[in-house]
């Protein structure tokens, strides 16, 4: 099984679904919509050839340049059988950074979403228990977010007497 | 009995029967030290029986997936070492292996080499302390310290070959730092020749000890179907009958050259676990074996000037020796844009990082996939409905490390 199989096949059946299909350092890559992604990733998880059973990795990304998909959530799903993986990508304004939770195929995604809606404010729209998960449950912000730079190292307002910087 | 003072006017317990539905709320951690690391659960408790768990995590979070945003990509190992402190080296490869893959370096065959060889090393010492210490929490703390001089072992060839011992920093951008000195080869080879006896003995300890077996076997056990829903990799999936290697699936580092076999489970239980990090071990040691009778010569590094620092009388006397050396060190050097996904066998299974550069100095966005972090939802699960010593013999044998689950 190769990649232009699964991607033949997808859009094939998804036509409107797909876009930006690439092949970053062999592994297919593609970019579909919040809509989409459950129906998509439940496609390829039932697929009797394919099977991508496997959630590998679920995490957030910021592109603050972007109007309109500022927030992204990229999947990386994996076939065991036929050792193949793919990279979904979705993308959302930051303003309504909603989409639906993949709880519902995969056990392992709970503490993923989790962690991506602690640190990138991503809402998982149906998750059980959508609450911080490192850091404290106190924080009003989304750390992660490109608009919080790490603070300058060559400060000098916040010397300690005792413990230094 | 008159003249005994009685604490309570009245007895404090009425009738045993006003007590059988209530619920006792435990808190194991995040400094319990049956836990080893910081990490919470709150169960509630039915007498010994433990009705349901809540894990809280983060305690030791450092907000590492932030911090590489600033940094360049050679001052990142530092931080991949604290994740899965037990086998840091693992880590460090991972992460250079990831930078690699996005350069576009080739890395010379005996640097592979010398990478599996640490690589294995530091299963060793990972499955040694999960082992070990799932004796103690079960009562025998006796193979903790006969197996511990080992890991001491395993750390003096750490020292020997990078200088330092549990947080390595091990490895550059297209190979070592430098070659195995001779007291290096010659430590890997007594290890080789020492540590089979130990394991063995240990093993005798251990596999069918009455007690021990009593212990763990049919504890905490989890279906395949249940470990793949819930993102099990590595030993703790393989004990549930699932065959998955990132080494043989997806091999890197040369470990195609390598002829070793996967054990795995059936059960998926405890005592599974346990025997499929022995066998690993014994697995390790069959690849270190070969690898050190195949190391082949040749450069230990790729010839990659742009990353790789050069040596240091070099920087004295040649113009581009200094410049790449002053550009590496200010952290000057940008990467080609692209997104890269590496995996590598960790202790705890995949463990990967999944790099995007947008062609800048520091990656744009860098996210560790943490084996511990994804398997260690499926513990509330595991252990409800089992008693309180049980859990605790189920979280030793997941092997959970609190600085990777926290990352």
């Amino acid at each position: 099984m190769t990649n232009q199989e699964v991607i033949d096949d997808l859009i094939q059946h998804y036509p409107e679904a797909i876009s930006d299909v690439d092949e970053p350092y062999g592994l297919l890559t593609f970019t579909t919509t919040g809509g989409q992604i459950i129906p998509l990733l439940r496609y390829l998880y039932d697929h009797p050839a394919f099977q991508f059973q496997f959630l590998t990795d679920l995490c957030g990304i910021h592109y603050p340049h972007h109007p309109g998909k500022e927030l992204g959530v990229i999947y990386h799903v994996h076939s065991l059988v036929h050792n193949v993986r793919v990279r979904i990508k979705v993308f959302f304004p930051i303003g309504d950074p909603h989409v639906p939770t993949a709880t519902v195929l995969y056990e392992s995604a709970n503490w993923m979403e989790r962690e991506t809606y602690d640190f990138y404010g991503v809402c998982f729209d149906g998750h059980p228990n959508l609450v911080r998960i490192l850091n404290v449950d106190e924080m009003d912000y989304f750390p992660l977010r490109k608009e919080y730079p790490l603070e300058d190292a060559t400060r000098r307002d916040k010397n300690d007497i005792m413990f230094g910087r | 009995m008159s003249d005994v003072i009685a604490p309570f006017k009245e007895p404090v317990v009425t009738s045993p029967q006003a007590y059988v539905n209530e619920l006792t709320t435990l808190n194991l951690g995040p400094t319990h030290p049956a836990t080893h690391g910081v990490f919470q659960n709150i169960l509630q408790m039915d007498g010994e029986r433990i009705v349901s768990a809540v894990t809280t995590i983060g305690y030791i979070h450092r907000a590492y997936e932030k911090l590489v945003e600033h940094r360049p990509f050679y001052q990142i190992t530092p931080l991949t070492d604290r994740m899965n402190y037990c086998s840091s080296p693992i880590n460090n490869m991972g992460w250079w292996m990831t930078v690699e893959k996005l350069l576009g370096v080739t890395v010379p065959k005996r640097a592979q080499y010398m990478r599996v060889i640490m690589m294995e090393l530091a299963r060793i010492s990972d499955h040694l302390i999960c082992n070990s210490i799932l004796g103690v929490d079960s009562g025998a703390f006796s193979g903790f310290l006969y197996l511990f001089q080992e890991r001491e072992n395993i750390y003096e060839i750490y020292e020997e070959v990078c200088g330092a011992r549990l947080t390595t920093n091990m490895g550059r951008i297209g190979g070592m730092e430098r070659d195995f000195s001779e007291t290096a080869v010659r430590k890997i080879r007594k290890f080789l020749k020492d540590f089979p006896p130990v394991l063995r003995e240990f093993e005798n300890l251990f596999n069918r000890n009455r007690i021990f077996m009593d212990r763990v076997v049919d504890v905490g056990p989890i279906t395949a179907e249940r470990a793949l829903n819930y993102g099990f990799t590595g030993p703790n999936l393989r004990a549930a009958g699932v065959d998955y290697d990132v080494r043989v699936m997806n091999p890197y580092s040369s470990y195609e050259d390598f002829e070793f076999d996967i054990p795995v489970g059936t059960n998926g239980d405890t005592y599974d676990r346990f025997i499929v990090r022995n066998e690993e071990m014994w697995q390790s040691l069959r690849i270190i074996q070969q690898a050190m009778d195949k190391l082949p010569d040749g450069p230990y590094h790729a010839d990659a000037p742009e990353y790789y620092l050069p040596p240091k009388p070099e920087v004295y006397r040649n113009m581009e020796a200094l410049i790449y050396h002053f550009k590496i060190v200010m952290g000057e050097i940008d990467a080609p844009a692209g997104e890269v996904y590496h995996a590598v066998e960790g202790g705890n299974g995949e463990l990967g990082f999944y790099l995007i550069s947008d062609g800048g100095r520091a990656p744009y966005r860098l996210h560790f996939r943490r084996p511990c972090f994804i398997y260690y939802q499926a513990y509330a699960e595991m252990c409800v409905g089992t008693q309180l010593s049980d859990a605790i013999v189920i979280l030793s044998s997941l092997n959970v490390i609190a600085g990777e689950l926290d990352a």
